[in-house]
């Protein structure tokens, strides 16, 4: 078995060929599957980690599968992404069926609060929170070269991280409060928004992923 | 703030062609599938949605590689609806490359094909089409029909609209079948009344006939998003020119 570039992280849930379309798009040339084989994804150069679905149900396929260790030694050790679901599970405890979550980061995953959901002309705001928002970036990062602060991309979801540290976020969405769009520690990448399906927004930042060299 | 109004190119697709019919009758050949996909994807499209409107389902499996097809090439969401019966129809769909799956006549039989969807994939990708008609007969304005059009079913469709949003439905696509195909605009009221009945994003369907329509689908009826397909199909106006009008009459567009 010949050693990924990219590893897809496969435990079940949803349709994660979008996200290998992608990069085949971006960069035809390197070797990018999804995979569910612990071992794949511990001898792979980059590993992302996307999601959709309720995440009880994504922590219990990846335990289901044995993901769980190949994915935490991931965030520590090798470029990693995390997309969406992806992003949620890297922290502690989520308010979504009240399950805990990998704790790799402090950290909570909260539902948008009903009572807050009014914008400035008070029109309601409706949840899921499903279209193109604009992502301001917190931070300068490698993930971020060539893609405008305030480019729209593509969200959809009805929870969103709270980090406890704020120095993790590395971009914020207003829908209606600022909430965290991405996250960035070393080695790893997290966000919300689904760059597989942003368009060039998105596709660059896949592009900038398969290059970073944290 | 918020999210820009999406606008959703529709491609009703039979036999592996896309076609456009008036009041949901009287089809015609509008080109192949994935090359207008890749225009749409081109001009600023949002999201497209796709219809498979075949009436045998002998082709049916046609819709699922026309999808593989369009997700090898455009990075943004589509969803597919058409004759979709049984949860293992929305898996098929999703793996093809479906980002959301729309369920119509099945929601109505068969309730529970939302809810177990829904909880399987998640509400995200489960979009639920009403397709509704102002009736004179009945203890509220606007009934749900189903099989494309042809069969009544007693529902209210805002209270049948809430019912799906509890049973899990992320999103859902309100055709007005008074409008379809007509170009006199949105049926806003229609729209109006389900938007601020539900949380979840409203896309309004059926009626646009010229881009002050789109605004209004937006401004009137409440609508997050706005589909349309002849008035693109044929050219006579392009999304990104859609787009422009909206913003110049105050929406938020990508």
């Amino acid at each position: 078995m010949s050693r990924l570039q990219v590893a897809i992280v496969d435990y079940g849930m949803g349709n994660l060929r979008s996200v290998a379309n992608a990069f085949k798009a971006v960069a035809p040339s390197i070797s990018v599957a999804v995979t569910s084989d612990p071992e794949q994804i511990a001898q792979a150069e980059r590993v992302v980690f996307p999601g959709q679905g309720a995440m009880p149900d994504c922590i219990r396929e990846l335990d289901a599968r044995d993901l769980r260790q190949a994915v935490i030694m991931a965030t520590k050790q090798k470029p990693f992404l995390g997309i969406c679901i992806g992003l949620q599970m890297l922290f502690e405890h989520s308010e979504e069926g009240n399950v805990p979550g990998l704790g790799v980061y402090p950290g909570q995953v909260k539902r948008f609060p009903s009572e807050c959901m009014i914008d400035v002309n008070g029109a309601k705001l409706k949840v899921p929170h499903m279209g193109w928002s604009q992502v301001h970036q917190t931070q300068t990062h490698a993930l971020w070269a060539d893609i405008p602060d305030q480019a729209r991309f593509y969200y959809v979801h009805s929870y969103y991280v709270a980090p406890d540290e704020v120095g993790l976020t590395a971009a914020t969405t207003a829908y209606p409060f600022d909430f965290t769009g991405a996250i960035a520690r070393d080695n790893v990448f997290a966000v919300q928004f689904h760059p597989e399906k942003s368009a060039a927004a998105g596709l660059q930042l896949l592009d900038n992923f398969v290059n970073w060299k944290p | 703030m918020g999210c820009a109004k999406r606008i959703i190119p529709c491609l009703d697709v039979t036999d592996g062609r896309v076609v456009k019919g008036v009041n949901f009758l009287e089809l015609r050949d509008a080109g192949d599938p994935v090359e207008i996909a890749q225009r749409y994807n081109d001009q600023g499209a949002d999201e497209l949605t796709f219809l498979d409107i075949t009436a045998s389902s002998d082709n049916r499996d046609l819709i699922l590689h026309i999808i593989e097809r369009v997700a090898e090439q455009i990075f943004i969401p589509l969803t597919v609806g058409g004759g979709v019966r049984k949860v293992e129809d929305v898996r098929r769909l999703l793996n093809a490359g479906a980002d959301k799956v729309s369920i119509n006549t099945t929601a109505v039989l068969n309730p529970q094909v939302v809810e177990d969807a829904a909880s399987r994939f998640g509400s995200q990708c489960i979009v639920v089409a009403i397709d509704a008609k102002k009736v004179d007969n009945q203890p509220f304005e606007w009934e749900v029909f189903t099989h494309g059009g042809r069969q009544s079913t007693g529902l209210d469709a805002v209270k049948w609209a809430q019912k799906m949003v509890s049973l899990g439905a992320g999103e859902l696509l309100v055709t007005s079948m008074d409008r379809d195909g007509t170009k006199i605009g949105f049926n806003n009221p229609l729209n109006k009344a389900i938007s601020d009945a539900v949380d979840v994003p409203l896309i309004a369907s059926g009626g646009v006939g010229n881009l002050q329509h789109l605004v209004d689908g937006v401004t009137l009826g409440g609508a997050d998003a706005v589909l349309a397909a002849s008035i693109f199909h044929y050219g006579e106006f392009t999304v990104k020119q859609a787009k422009e009008y909206m913003r110049e009459h105050g929406l938020e567009v990508r």
